[in-house]
């Protein structure tokens, strides 16, 4: 490195042209193909003239279904790039055995695999479900918006700045190659000098942010702003986990924050809460990042379980089996989920007794979990079910989850886990159940509500190639991962010495290109359906005769999403107003009240952004002026009083009347 | 499908099962290995008892009520059963009080902490066998093993006689890792400043493969040594080697040996300085630098008020280490340690190294 002088260093802090990573050419591959696409995207928008909209309709929007599904479009973006990640891995352990080190350095390696998770995790299931549960909650418990609907633009924009941060990392500077919870000692700052281990904590921060304001948001949504009669037994069991998750969001994000604060504080101002020497102690980061982490696999599957369980009931045509068992399961699961994070490290040397008290904690958490597959399964008995694409991954997903579920239980037995512990068996076992329960999850709830969203169904026959395969390439892509675990080989390695081992890293590499094919449909299933969707128009706005309110409003909803409140009288609202010969009120509309559309939370945002970014680099002027502009920022929307908005009521009678004829000439 | 296809679909799990003897974990040939790929079969099998019915069921639901097909009953508003709901609450509950009662008494008899008392299923440890004493490091990114007892030093490559007690203390000079020999016991965690502990045994001869299972930063993947499984008499002729071969490994050595490296090959030192172990978990091999322990103790008598600041640069470990940069430069030095390293301890230190070999069988009453 040579001297620069003070003012440069003033200005730039640690930045420098030598931060950009010209001389790797997968990396200067990936900025002309990303450079490419924005800019094509850019021009495509200006060309159609579509920014204002965009804008206004979109980007400042506090309309809880168009910032849902802004959530999904940012989940299926960093899929694509958290996926990239995974099939380079997957390239990277077919080839680099003997004498062949691979095409990846372990410098870059060792980046990729921490990147994929973290994206994985924070990125891509998060704003899934997060997406999931902002558009579907509030049209389950018949209101009209989440309860702080600016908040939750806000919370939107900064999961989007965290992202934005860590794909910023690709192209300046580096990512933290520490794995993706990023243990001290490795991530203080002695043993990851660079600004990797930064990009992590301010991309998970500031994402951080917006999780847990959502997670506030529908909390106080679910609980306060439910159609009357809709008592708590009465919820959807979509609405059911979406509670639960939340109160595990609300109550575990905080302690994410408070251990990252820590770590940066050990980075930034030489505190040693887990350094080695003066006293630190690293094993205390390894404990409170699980007692998130545990947490957090439960918020990722909890709203996945409410999903498939509307699925199987709506496609079964049949009530769901032991709805009261249903949500019972799910509460024992979210206080069970705080009892059990000691299991990820029982090879730290705890006692006998600890260990198998944790242990037994988690297998106890199978029972309830147990308990919701005989549900789905018995929903099913007796049922009349429909395989559309939903239903297929649900069956996929009861298939594959319970093998994910045996094989969790089995780590959870201490002495077994000394031997699996960190194998690549471990690594099979959670993407079975992330990939099987998650991830199948969100795409049969995708398909599901799709023609809620849009007005039309999904194109049947893309969407089942996806699936299939989906399911084929996770079996052939993990199954050599749990026979490899069984062999004793360990995860994030980026060489191997024993030739024998490869042929299953190849069969592995195998199934990550199915499943590339298995995205791929999924993509092509996005544009045919746009293209044929007058062919696939539905305008019953209940294409799949649903249970739940969100079925007896028009698709896509009006902005109101009810011109009239429901009002709820048993399980299954929409279900039972049908059946009693529900007759829709055609008349005696009044003006909306609603909220305005603000850009306080992009701008807000953005600002984070440059700040989480000026802190990475340590420009320490620019970190002072955003941060100190983020909070005069949020202060001066504080005093913005002009938020109210009034759907005129003639504009709610023309909506309502353009719905009546279309529900008459369907009949 | 085909009743033939049928059984050539069932046979493919049972030939991989089969072939399943080559995987380590699966075949370990150390007792507490064995015992531990044990409680890894009870407990699938077990949990097949649930998982299998519900696989199948599955299948089958969605098979029989298929929409297409009329003659399965429908029956839409079914939707509770009370004595349905005990069994599907009541058959996890069984299978995991019987696996929690598994999981306790396995967890206590196989915890790493627990000296041994048997060396295999058929045979109890006989009285007059001494536990062999390996004091294990990891450093980026290679291996120190060090027997206390025979003052010998190895790096990458330790040996260990069969059917003998081996009593490992384990911890690590920089980062996390994990030590793990899959043929012979669980991992357990290699940690800077602490030391670990693992009881085990290795039942058969043989040359096998240990690692780190914690990644642990650029040289990880190579961060391998080779663990030798020998006969008594084999076993003392490696310590004559090592002894005949090696060199010394003092607190100069050492910190030259810690400076992070890759590919290690395997090296041996005759001569080991007996209190190094102690040093490294200390964090004072450097002479320089003032003992954790010695610092605890300052602690523990309340400290030293504003003069403890004056500790600080002799506390500091991690920063003059620092991975990728150049050393940061020395600051102000004040005596402060309340003990000196204990050299008289030392210099009398006598090795009381226990023979395996058929001689020393010989000589044994």
């Amino acid at each position: 490195m040579h001297e620069r002088s003070d003012l440069m260093n003033f200005l730039f802090g640690k930045l420098s042209l030598e931060a950009i990573p010209y001389h790797e050419p997968i990396l200067v591959w990936t900025f002309v193909v990303a450079a490419v696409i924005g800019l094509g995207v850019f021009g495509w928008v200006t060309r159609a003239g579509k920014w204002t909209y965009l804008w206004n309709d979109w980007f400042c929007s506090i309309d809880h279904k168009k910032i849902g599904v802004m959530y999904i479009i940012l989940g299926l973006v960093m899929l694509l790039r958290g996926f990239a990640d995974a099939i380079m891995m997957r390239a990277q352990q077919a080839v680099a055995f003997g004498d062949s080190m691979g095409y990846l350095p372990p410098h870059h390696y060792d980046q990729i695999f921490t990147a994929h998770g973290v994206i994985m995790i924070f990125f891509v299931a998060m704003p899934f479900v997060t997406g999931l549960m902002n558009y579907v909650v509030p049209l389950q418990i018949g209101a009209r918006d989440v309860a702080f609907p600016v908040l939750n633009n806000f919370s939107f924009w900064m999961t989007t700045a965290g992202a934005v941060l860590v794909m910023i990392s690709l192209f300046i500077g580096e990512f933290a190659k520490t794995g993706w919870l990023a243990y001290p000692p490795l991530s203080g700052i002695a043993y990851s000098p660079d600004v990797g281990v930064d990009y992590y904590i301010w991309a998970l921060q500031i994402a951080g942010v917006g999780t847990l304001l959502s997670g506030v948001n529908l909390l106080a949504t679910i609980v306060k702003m439910r159609a009357p009669g809709m008592t708590l037994m009465k919820m959807p069991v979509f609405t059911w986990t979406a509670l639960c998750t939340n109160v595990l969001i609300v109550a575990a994000f905080p302690v994410l924050t408070a251990v990252l604060v820590l770590l940066s504080l050990d980075r930034y101002v030489d505190t040693n809460f887990f350094t080695n020497d003066f006293g630190g102690n690293p094993m205390m980061y390894v404990n409170l990042i699980w007692i998130w982490g545990h947490p957090e696999v439960y918020i990722l599957i909890l709203p996945v379980f409410g999903v498939f369980s509307e699925i199987v009931s709506t496609y079964s045509g049949k009530r769901l089996f032991g709805y009261a068992s249903m949500v019972y399961a799910t509460v024992v699961i979210t206080i069970l989920s705080y009892l059990v994070w000691l299991h990820h490290f029982f090879t730290m040397g705890s006692g006998a007794s600890v260990n198998s008290f944790f242990g037994i904690t988690t297998m106890i958490i199978s029972i309830p979990t147990g308990a919701k597959i005989f549900n789905w399964l018995f929903t099913m008995y007796r049922g009349r079910i429909r395989f559309e694409v939903p239903m297929l991954w649900t069956v996929g997903f009861m298939i594959t989850f319970v093998v994910g579920g045996m094989t969790g239980v089995l780590l959870a037995v201490p002495p077994a886990d000394f031997v699996l512990h960190n194998s690549l068996f471990l690594i099979a076992h959670f993407h079975n159940v992330i990939i099987g329960g998650v991830v199948f999850g969100v795409f049969a709830g995708i398909t599901y509500w799709f023609p809620k969203v849009t007005g039309f169904k999904l194109d049947p026959f893309w969407g089942k190639m996806s699936f299939w395969f989906w399911f084929v390439g996770f079996w052939f892509a993990f199954t050599p991962l749990y026979v490899l675990g069984l062999m004793g080989v360990t995860r994030r390695m980026s060489h191997f010495d024993d030739p024998s081992l490869q042929i299953w890293f190849q069969i592995a590499a195998f199934g990550a290109v199915l499943i590339a094919i298995g995205i791929a449909s999924f993509l092509i299933q996005l544009v045919v359906s746009i293209k044929n969707r007058d062919k696939l128009r539905d305008t019953s706005g209940d294409p799949w005769n649903g249970r739940t309110l969100e079925w007896s409003t028009s698709s896509p909803p009006p902005d109101y999403n009810f011109a009239f409140t429901p009002v709820v009288h048993e399980q299954d609202a929409w279900f039972d107003m049908k059946k009693r010969g529900y007759k829709r009120p055609e008349s005696g509309f009044i003006a909306i009240h609603m909220p305005k559309g603000t850009p306080a939370g992009i701008i807000l945002a953005g600002i984070s952004l440059v700040s989480g970014f000026a802190f990475i680099w340590h420009i320490w002027w620019l970190a002072g002026l955003s941060f100190f502009a983020l909070v005069a920022g949020a202060i001066y929307h504080t005093f913005n009083y002009n938020r109210d908005f009034y759907i005129p009521a003639e504009q709610v009678v023309k909506t309502e009347d353009e719905r009546t004829r279309a529900l008459a000439q369907q009949v | 499908m085909s009743a033939r296809m049928l059984r050539a679909l069932l046979t493919v799990p049972l030939i991989a099962l089969l072939s399943g003897c080559d995987w380590v974990v699966m075949k370990p040939f150390g007792d507490v290995a064995i015992q531990q790929r044990d409680l890894i079969v009870v407990s699938t099998i077990l949990m097949l008892l649930i998982v299998v019915p519900v696989m199948f069921l599955t299948l089958f639901f969605a098979w029989r009520y298929r929409e297409s097909n009329k003659d399965a009953k429908y029956d839409p508003e079914w939707h509770h059963s009370t004595g349905l709901e005990l069994v599907i609450w009541s058959a996890p509950l069984l299978i995991i009080i019987a696996l929690g009662a598994i999981t306790w008494i396995a967890t206590h008899t196989l915890d790493p902490y627990r000296p041994l008392d048997r060396i295999d299923a058929a045979r109890a440890i006989p009285a007059d066998v001494k536990p062999l004493k390996v004091q294990v490091v990891a450093l980026d990114w290679k291996w120190l093993f060090i027997y206390p007892d025979y003052g010998i030093a190895t790096v990458n490559e330790m040996a260990a006689p069969v059917d003998v007690p081996i009593e490992f203390s384990i911890t690590a000079s920089s980062v996390m890792n994990s030590f793990f020999v899959p043929a012979l016991a669980g991992q357990i965690y290699a940690m800077p400043a602490m030391q670990t502990k693992l009881h085990a045994v290795i039942n058969k001869a043989g040359d096998y493969e240990g690692f780190s299972a914690n990644y642990s930063g650029h040289g990880f993947s190579h961060m391998r040594f080779r663990f030798l499984g020998t006969s008594g008499d084999d076993f003392d002729a490696w310590v004559a080697k090592v002894k005949a071969e090696g060199g010394k490994l003092d607190r100069a050595d050492y910190q030259v040996l810690e400076k992070p490296s890759e590919r290690e090959p395997v090296r041996y030192y005759a001569n080991a300085e007996p209190q190094l172990f102690d040093a490294v978990l200390n964090l004072c091999v450097d002479p320089n630098k003032m003992c954790m322990r010695d610092m605890m103790a300052i602690d523990a008598e309340g400290g030293m008020g504003l003069e403890g600041i004056y500790n600080l640069s002799r506390l500091s470990y991690d920063k003059p280490r620092m991975r990728g940069l150049a050393q940061l430069p020395s600051t102000r030095d004040y005596v402060t340690a309340l003990c000196a390293v204990d050299t008289a301890s030392q210099q009398t230190a006598s090795l009381s190294a226990p023979s395996y070999g058929s001689a020393a069988r010989r000589l044994a009453p």
